[in-house]
């Protein structure tokens, strides 16, 4: 509890940091209670359609082409975004981490073949194979997440492979090694532990850029076609722009917070958890 | 001892000459990464559910299982996969990717007339990127913890946390609704009679916004790295040799700071080339920008996965040229690194 005290007497130091988990705790709570209190399917046709916001107290944000409730869709976007942006982190820390560990502990071929491989898909333009293998496997939740995932893990790989070739080369490791613990145990229980601060941090950033890239992809109408999501509600919007365009404005500002935020807690995580950095 | 005195010492190769096997060595790897990737790209082809036989029975409105087999057997679809593989990769090795139907062109011919638009697109963004990144950082940089530079980090956060084709949109909105200042649609003025001066003139103005919103991303990009790659050489001793010398700040920061802290902003704009052509998707559709990335969405809406594929593989050949060059310039720009 004490490290924990410690940790947050210098997160909060930072101004920015601190807005930006105010910001970040405020879109949660929306995701996690907004669609209590805005019940209700986004998708539905609900009042009269290019309704601008202001004009009706029932339809605060007003409505898009086809007479469905911004409000509505923003509030529920938000869980989608979020989802997304932290199941497609999640997965790619499960990659990231296995092939990084696994080249920086083993190191010899092992190393040098998940090299390979992770310079391939760290060579294939990201966003470009994102969208090839959503709309090849047809777009749905749990391939947006895949796909996100398949693009981004190769950044944690190599964050985590090089902080193993660096612990395990430490007088910790190799005491465990001449008391006899096992590989398994050395990789997980006692280098892992060790690398997470670095690994906290980028995936603050990542869970950022999940979240756009799955607006990105939504708007190409890549999106899970049962779900409103904020790209979606954007690219609805783009078919109005000239007369309406608040409806795309409105989901993208949504988006920015959202991302924002994340970035704003990601710098300033690292400088928590780094302080030999502070003054970067 | 004798037979030393023959042969000469191993000189020290010379420059050029190492150069020339860095080169042939990098290429070596390169060569490599492309076929990888073509066999990566085969691998996500085929787990697709359902083949391009599907795809093409489907649209002829079906077709008896017959039918189908001998189709299947005519592209070679009923081969054990392996055969399938080395085909592809024959073919892919003779730029063959396909025959696009919907647009009644091979794949190759199709990205070929496209290129230019987003080569033209992607260098706009990178000289206005690098350049308001560079003058920005360095600004920062040289004030640091000031109002400008936390104002400039501010902004920096903004863009990063921009959905480009967002800003793409409401560029349009303020700019080619609103304002009525500059074109938000298309590459060039369509049926109009232009010399080649109004002609050149009016490409630069349908290129102003969708140059801007690509390169908004990568200015803060390079703006953060800048600065922060200034701060670094700042604490460095030399500079504070200069210091004791007397010199301006001016001088310092330009003649002796800038140079040194410009090059992992080199390494950065090899690093950001996947990523511009990932953007440049977007704002192409956005922009209605005749190029890669606009043909890229095209294929998405007509399931053209052949064209898309064929796009994706484009795109990594891109990258790694790109990563070719920067690396040679670099090597060019610190003589420190061995390129032997």
């Amino acid at each position: 509890m004490d490290g924990f005290r410690d940790f947050w007497r210098r997160y909060r130091r930072k101004t920015s940091a601190v807005i930006g988990l105010i910001l970040l705790v405020f879109v949660a709570l929306v995701a996690l209670a907004g669609p209590w209190f805005i019940p209700g399917d986004p998708l539905d046709m609900v009042t009269q359609p290019f309704l601008w916001p202001g004009t009706d107290i029932e339809f605060p944000l007003g409505s898009d082409v086809l007479g469905r409730d911004i409000l509505t869709g923003i509030v529920h976007g938000s869980r989608v975004s979020l989802l997304i942006g932290f199941s497609a982190t999640i997965a790619a820390l499960g990659i990231g981490v296995t092939v990084g560990a696994l080249a920086g502990y083993f190191r010899g071929w092992i190393d040098d073949v998940l090299m390979r491989v992770t310079e391939i898909f760290q060579t294939v333009p990201t966003f470009l194979l994102a969208v090839v293998l959503v709309a090849i496997f047809k777009p749905s939740l749990s391939t947006i997440v895949l796909a996100i995932s398949a693009v981004t893990w190769p950044a944690i790989a190599r964050l985590v492979r090089a902080e193993f070739l660096s612990l395990r080369e430490r007088e910790f490791v190799q005491s465990c090694v001449v008391i006899g613990m096992g590989e398994t145990r050395i990789i997980f229980r006692q280098i892992l532990p060790n690398c997470l601060p670095p690994i906290i941090v980028m995936s603050s950033v990542m869970v950022a850029s999940a979240i756009l890239t799955e607006s990105g992809l939504s708007f190409l109408g890549l999106g899970d076609p049962n779900l409103m999501s904020w790209g979606t509600m954007i690219g609805i919007g783009r078919e109005a722009m000239r007369t309406a365009w608040y409806m795309s404005a409105l989901p993208g500002v949504a988006i920015l917070i959202t991302v924002l935020a994340l970035n704003l807690v990601g710098e300033g995580l690292n400088d928590a958890l780094n302080p030999r950095l502070k003054n970067r | 001892m004798a037979t030393e005195s023959v042969r000469p010492a191993p000189a020290r190769r010379s420059g050029r000459e190492r150069l020339v096997r860095y080169l042939v060595r990098r290429l070596g790897q390169a060569a490599l990464t492309l076929v990888a990737i073509v066999i990566l790209n085969f691998v996500i082809l085929h787990l697709a559910p359902g083949d391009a036989i599907d795809v093409l029975a489907g649209e002829a409105g079906g077709g008896t299982p017959e039918y189908v087999e001998q189709l299947r057997h005519a592209y070679g679809l009923d081969q054990p996969i392996y055969v399938q593989m080395v085909r592809y990769l024959v073919n892919a090795a003779q730029l063959n990717f396909g025959f696009s139907f919907r647009n009644n062109m091979s794949v190759v011919d199709l990205i070929m007339s496209r290129l230019p638009a987003t080569l033209l697109l992607m260098t706009a963004s990178i000289l206005l990127s690098f350049t308001l990144g560079v003058l920005l950082g360095v600004f920062a940089a040289r004030r640091v913890n000031s109002f400008a530079d936390n104002a400039i980090s501010v902004l920096a956060l903004l863009c990063y946390a921009t959905p480009l084709f967002w800003f793409g949109l409401m560029a349009i909105v303020l700019f080619t609704v609103k304002l009525n200042l500059l074109p938000g649609n298309g590459m060039y003025t369509i049926a109009a009679n232009y010399d080649w001066f109004e002609a050149t003139l009016d490409v630069g103005r349908h290129l102003v916004l969708p140059a801007c919103s690509l390169a908004l991303f990568h200015m803060a990009v390079y703006t953060r790295l800048m600065r922060s790659s200034m701060l670094e050489i700042y604490g460095l001793d030399y500079i504070r040799t200069a210091r004791a010398k007397g010199l301006s700040q001016r001088r310092i920061a330009f003649r002796h700071v800038l140079p040194n802290a410009i090059l992992p902003m080199v390494t950065m704009l090899g690093l950001q080339i996947g990523a511009l052509l990932g953007g440049a998707v977007l704002v192409e559709t956005v922009f209605g920008w005749p190029g890669l990335g606009r043909l890229a969405f095209d294929a998405i809406l007509q399931r053209d996965h052949n064209l898309l594929i064929g796009i994706l593989l484009f795109g990594s050949a891109l990258v790694i040229v790109a990563n070719l060059v920067t690396d040679l310039v670099y090597a060019w720009l610190d003589p420190r690194i061995e390129v032997a």
